[in-house]
């Protein structure tokens, strides 16, 4: 009977994109190894730490742009969301380390079901509505701070989320961590995760197998919204103030992240692990061109990195359409 | 199966129609009012200089927005619009300042810094296109790529240096005046003439709404859908370089970490707010016009009135998702 | 009785499309429902399964009267559909496809994926269908999907399968295993609705016949009590008297040769194709769904690229690279979706008209309004377009009227030769006979005309010769003189050099 069916089976190997992501993985390794060989302090744990202390914020707002692109949307606010949850978190610091980190989680929170509600009942594409709550948020931020940065208070405990340690490795790197893996067992291993990635592969059809759709779009709105307020907190932590012009471009920076782990824009197809592949690497750039000038050989300006991280970027979304279009034909 | 399946319930034909009637005239209606407004309560609001402060604040979001809005009639979008802004407000300055190669006639230098900026942004915004035709790569990607690396682009070129300058040839792109209209508000309005004329009247403009209506129809029927789009985003990059040329001479000073910063997303604002929807197969330049001109009207509106700009954002966002919600509406009727 | 739905009425804003229709399925037994375009099917089969509410009539299933109110209801209720583009996440994994919104847990709350994979694989089996449940779904051809989604209905519990057009894509392989599919069902007391357009599936499989027509059930038979050309009769109805108004007024052609393809070939769907076609002759091309007539027509139009064969159009050797190069050459291609290929649907009816004449309007890139304008209302008038306006969105227009401007736009630039793929499809009756007559008088004008249709009184009706291909390759010319469904479909079912 099998061999009769034969002409059934697969017409494709496993997946070419997983191939890809493991791509940007092996990419992320070759980059720390080459730095490790080329400059000495590069695998320093002051270098390491600092690097991971920084770039949480990035990743945590790489995790939920992956979530909601994922579901074949996008997600524009993420930047704004988190300027605004820096100033709220620094305005609640005072009181208590946890009011402001329960405070900027909660500006994140309203923002992801402003935006959650407009794209699920007002039906408006995910593109315009978050571009909306992106500037509501900057605007709100900016009314709450007056208009400047608003120190945060040193008394509550409240800078260790960005400043402290625990266990020898940042507080935001943790935290960073655990989004993390509450995100891959959402993804991989919980029903959820089907969901969103179901959407992604077509909204009607999930509906029409009985998915609740808009109940998904929203809480993944919500997660990501709840993702940009915490990187929002570290923010505020990090640099004692919550700065509302801050965040300008980090949505793009975001989506650049999720496309270079392998996720694509059209939804469907994407994977959590290679999400902060894609951020860090896109992050490392930006440290190995400090180490290079370090090494004083040649001084490449740290402009460079915007432009490297835009070549990585093109070689990634080449790679995918090539892949892409070779699946197509195949 | 028929056509009969298809045909979905019926909202009642007065709603509708005055749901048409919104999203059709609905800016326009808003920006009379808001006219009305200020005549009524913000003092001077009827003088030149208002006049002169709202259209040189407009002018550069409307040249770029024209492009935005001929390359989402195409069905697309370009996030690059700001950094290619910035990379030809980086260029201008270092070529009639000599700082890349000395020009000996300061004419001759001036008319290159109006033209190798614009011609550079335009061959930026070809090489979009072409990312976006030749591999089928989607354009909000593609355009991330050159909104990432264009600014960089534009920062390593000046090193990250504020480039201050003083050339009135070059300037009067910007401050100059041409029966005391400003220069910029002059070249905004000829974009704007040029752009609405292709739309309607051009088979060039028939091929671009032919293309993002249905482009597998359009190339069926003939129409160079790959060369339109291409097209259209080498026009969407000019206009910004345009535009970044004006933002500097403005400014008399060029500095590439804010040059045409967040301008993308003011673009495509405009464009929503003008009636022009992101699926494509529609081109309303006048309403770019008129949705660029609301926008603004409002946060001076609230300014004028002693609201913080921070609060015009807010409104902003809320006029965005109104229009694009009454348009969606009259759109299923 | 597993279903009985009787005297089902419902209307779209004031046009009656069904009418006391009625539909009965005993539990497991294959129902076929036939009946041409616009008959009422798919409107039954979605109040069946809740996308449409009806507006008179009682549905009863498994014994008591239902009222689903949406596709999710009728899917917990027991009802399984299957349809021609198949429903399913591509991206995700058989088994998750399966069990998607209803994945078994483990006691934390999250996926049973050894379960899952353990039950996936059991219930194929169940359908001789040995696969990886874990690989995407996407990388599996049209017929595994198809049995994929059947087993999700199976694991949910169904009594009823409703397979609308679900072999039109497969292969007769790939109908062969799906059918096996059925059975088992059968078996298992599951009943199917089998909805196709290929009469010999719905002998092979089916046990019982609902033909319905114009809105209602105006036949329900066994199968093997109904012969094909009875079968086919209540189907069309008076349908058959509308064709003669095509009939053709002139004998074989008079001999120039306009088009002639030689050993055409591209990727698997065409693999050897030959075909003449004479000016002022309407050439039919006939083959099964999958045979490669649409490929084979967007071969000689260039939208699609040719791997090997000549081409030779007006005694001249041809590589067009692009459509607009076979337009330049005097050849116009209608396809055969009207809304994904056709038209364009916010333009008007003049602009969509014009469309492929643009070039020889404009004026130093300004289109000239006047010669447009004359054009088109030339047109509209002479093929009878119904429309409000010529600046009426094409797209409010009933589906004969856009065809009507889709042949304008073509007619319009005085082509040599005429690519219409299913010309009729989605047609009203009497816009059918019209088009047809309107191919008949153009080609009598001197246009040659290349007709690819499924409905083989349409061919016989309108067509001077009729090609036949199957499997990619032209197996047949038939001259008019021969014509019959008969001899086409004698032909169309020919395998591998010998006749079925």
């Amino acid at each position: 009977m099998t061999t009769y069916l034969s002409f059934l089976g697969p017409l494709a190997p496993r997946s070419t994109i997983a191939l890809a992501r493991l791509g940007v993985i092996a990419a992320l390794i070759a980059l720390i190894v080459f730095g490790a060989l080329r400059y000495d302090n590069f695998l320093s744990s002051y270098n390491a730490l600092s690097f991971l202390r920084y770039n949480s914020m990035f990743a945590l707002i790489a995790l939920g742009m992956a979530l909601v692109i994922m579901t074949g949307g996008i997600d524009l606010s993420v930047g704004g969301t988190a300027a605004m949850a820096s100033v709220v978190a620094a305005i609640f610091s005072p009181y208590h380390w946890a009011a402001g980190l329960a405070g900027g989680l909660a500006a994140g929170l309203v923002v992801g079901i402003i935006n959650g509600v407009v794209i699920t009942r007002l039906k408006i594409q995910p593109f315009i509505a978050t571009l909306a709550a992106m500037l509501a948020a900057y605007g709100t931020g900016l009314l709450l701070a007056g208009n400047q940065s608003v120190s945060v208070s040193y008394d509550s405990g409240f800078t260790e989320i960005g400043q402290g340690d625990f266990l020898g490795f940042p507080i935001p790197a943790w935290i960073a961590l655990a989004f993390y893996i509450a995100g891959w067992i959402a993804l991989e291993r919980h029903p959820v995760g089907r969901r969103v990635l179901a959407i992604g592969d077509g909204e009607a059809t999930a509906k029409l197998m009985g998915l609740k759709v808009e109940k998904t779009l929203m809480g993944v709105y919500i997660t990501s919204g709840l993702c940009a307020g915490m990187a929002g907190v570290i923010l505020a932590a990090q640099f004692g103030a919550g700065q509302p012009t801050e965040g300008v471009g980090w949505e793009l920076f975001a989506i650049a992240s999720v496309v270079v782990g392998g996720t694509l824009l059209t939804g469907g197809v994407g994977s959590i692990g290679a999400t902060l592949a894609g951020a860090l690497l896109l992050a490392m750039v930006f440290n190995i061109l400090n180490f290079e000038n370090g090494l004083g050989w040649i001084s490449l300006s740290a402009y460079w990195q915007s432009v490297i991280r835009g070549l990585f970027l093109l070689a990634v979304v080449i790679l995918q359409a090539k892949i892409a279009g070779a699946r197509a034909n195949g | 199966m028929t056509t009969l399946d298809t045909t979905t319930p019926a909202q009642t034909p007065a709603k509708r129609s005055s749901l048409i009637w919104i999203s059709r005239y609905g800016t326009l209606v808003a920006f009379l009012a808001l006219i009305a407004f200020n005549m009524a309560v913000t003092p001077n609001f009827l003088s030149w200089q208002t006049l002169n402060v709202n259209l040189t604040q407009v002018a550069t979001i409307v040249i770029v927005a024209v492009g935005m809005t001929l390359v989402i009639a195409t069905g697309g979008i370009d996030l690059s619009v700001g950094s290619l802004m910035a990379i030809s407000g980086a260029l201008a300055p270092m070529i009639f300042l000599g700082t890349i190669y000395p020009i000996p006639s300061p004419a001759l230098a001036v008319t290159l810094a109006f033209i190798v900026p614009v011609v550079v942004a335009g061959a930026l915004g070809w090489f979009n296109g072409f990312l976006i035709t030749r591999w089928s790569i989607q354009p909000i990607v593609a355009t991330l790529v050159l909104f990432i690396a264009g600014r960089g682009i534009a920062q390593v070129m000046t090193n990250g240096n504020l480039q201050v300058f003083r050339n009135d040839a070059f300037q009067f792109i910007a401050l100059g005046r041409v029966f005391g209209i400003p220069t910029q508000v002059i070249i905004m309005a000829v974009v704007v003439a040029l752009a609405a004329f292709v739309i309607r009247r051009t088979g060039f403009g028939r091929q671009i709404i032919a293309v993002g209506g249905n482009e597998k129809a359009a190339r069926l029927s003939g129409i160079p859908a790959v060369r339109v789009k291409r097209l259209v985003y080498v026009v969407s990059g000019a206009l910004a370089g345009i535009a970044g040329l004006v933002v500097v001479a403005r400014n008399s000073a060029s500095d590439a970490n804010l040059v045409g910063l967040g301008m993308e997303l003011d673009a495509i604002a405009a464009v929503a707010v003008g009636g022009t929807l992101l699926t494509g197969g529609r081109a309303y330049v006048l309403g770019t016009l008129l949705g660029a001109c609301v926008i603004q009207l409002v946060r001076y509106t609230l300014l004028a009135n002693g609201v913080p700009d921070a609060a015009a954002l807010v409104v902003k966002a809320g006029l965005i998702v109104a229009a694009v919600f009454i348009q969606q509406r009259a759109e299923r009727g | 009785m597993l279903l009985s739905m009787k005297a089902i009425d419902k209307s779209f804003s004031g046009v009656r499309v069904l009418n006391a229709a009625s539909l009965e399925v005993e539990p497991g037994e294959v129902m076929a429902l036939v009946g041409q375009n616009g008959a009422g099917k798919s409107t039954m089969i979605k109040i069946l399964t809740g996308a449409y509410s009806r507006d008179a009539g009682s549905v009863t299933f498994q014994g008591r009267e239902v009222h689903f109110s949406s596709t999710a209801d009728s899917q917990s209720a027991g009802i399984a559909t299957i349809y021609q583009e198949i429903n399913l996440a591509p991206n995700r994994t058989v088994a998750e496809n399966i069990f998607l919104a209803r994945e078994p847990r483990t006691a934390f709350g999250l996926v049973d994926r050894r379960k899952m994979r353990a039950e996936a694989r059991a219930v194929l089996k169940r359908f001789n269908l040995d696969i990886d449940v874990e690989r995407p779904l996407e990388n599996f051809g049209a017929a595994t999907r198809q049995m994929v989604a059947i087993a999700r209905g199976v694991t949910q519990n169904a009594k009823l399968v409703i397979m609308d057009e679900a072999t039109s894509s497969l292969d007769e392989r790939e109908v062969a295993v799906l059918f096996e599919t059925v059975r088992t069902l059968k078996r298992d007391g599951v009943a199917t609705i089998f909805i196709s357009h290929r009469l010999d599936e719905l002998y092979a499989i089916c046990d019982r016949v609902t033909v319905m027509r114009d809105g209602r059930t105006v036949a329900v038979s066994a199968m093997k009590d109904i012969k094909k050309l009875e079968l086919v009769r209540t189907m069309l109805g008076k349908e058959l008297t509308a064709f003669t108004a095509a009939q053709r007024n002139r004998e074989e052609a008079d001999g120039a040769t306009l088009v002639e393809a030689k050993n055409l070939s591209a990727g698997v769907r065409v693999r050897d194709v030959s075909l003449a076609i004479g000016k002022g002759e309407i050439a039919g091309l006939a083959g099964l769904l999958g045979s490669g007539r649409t490929e084979t027509a967007r071969l000689i139009y260039a939208a699609d690229r040719r791997d090997g064969g000549t081409l030779s159009v007006g005694g001249r050797q041809t590589a067009y690279a692009q459509p607009a190069d076979a337009i330049a050459d005097g050849i116009g291609f209608v396809s055969e979706d009207r809304k994904v290929e056709g038209i364009v649907p916010e333009m008007s009816v003049r602009e969509n008209l014009t469309l492929a004449i643009l070039p020889r309007l404009q004026k130093s890139g300004i289109v000239d309004r006047a010669r447009q304008q004359e054009i088109v209302e030339r047109y509209i008038k002479a093929l009878g377009v119904k429309c409000a306006s010529p600046e009426q969105p094409i797209r409010e227009l009933s589906g004969g009227n856009q065809q009507k401007v889709l042949l304008a736009r073509w007619l319009c630039m005085n082509p040599r030769l005429l690519i219409v793929d299913e010309p009729t499809r989605g047609i009203d009756v009497g816009a059918k006979a019209e088009i047809l007559k309107l191919l008949r008088g153009l080609a009598d004008e001197g246009l040659s005309v290349l007709m690819i249709s499924s409905e083989l009184e349409e061919l016989i009706a309108a067509a001077d010769h009729v090609t036949v291909l199957s499997d990619g390759r032209s197996v047949a010319r038939i001259p008019a003189a021969e014509l019959s469904e008969e001899r086409l479909m004698v032909a169309m079912a020919h395998q591998d050099g010998e006749a079925a």
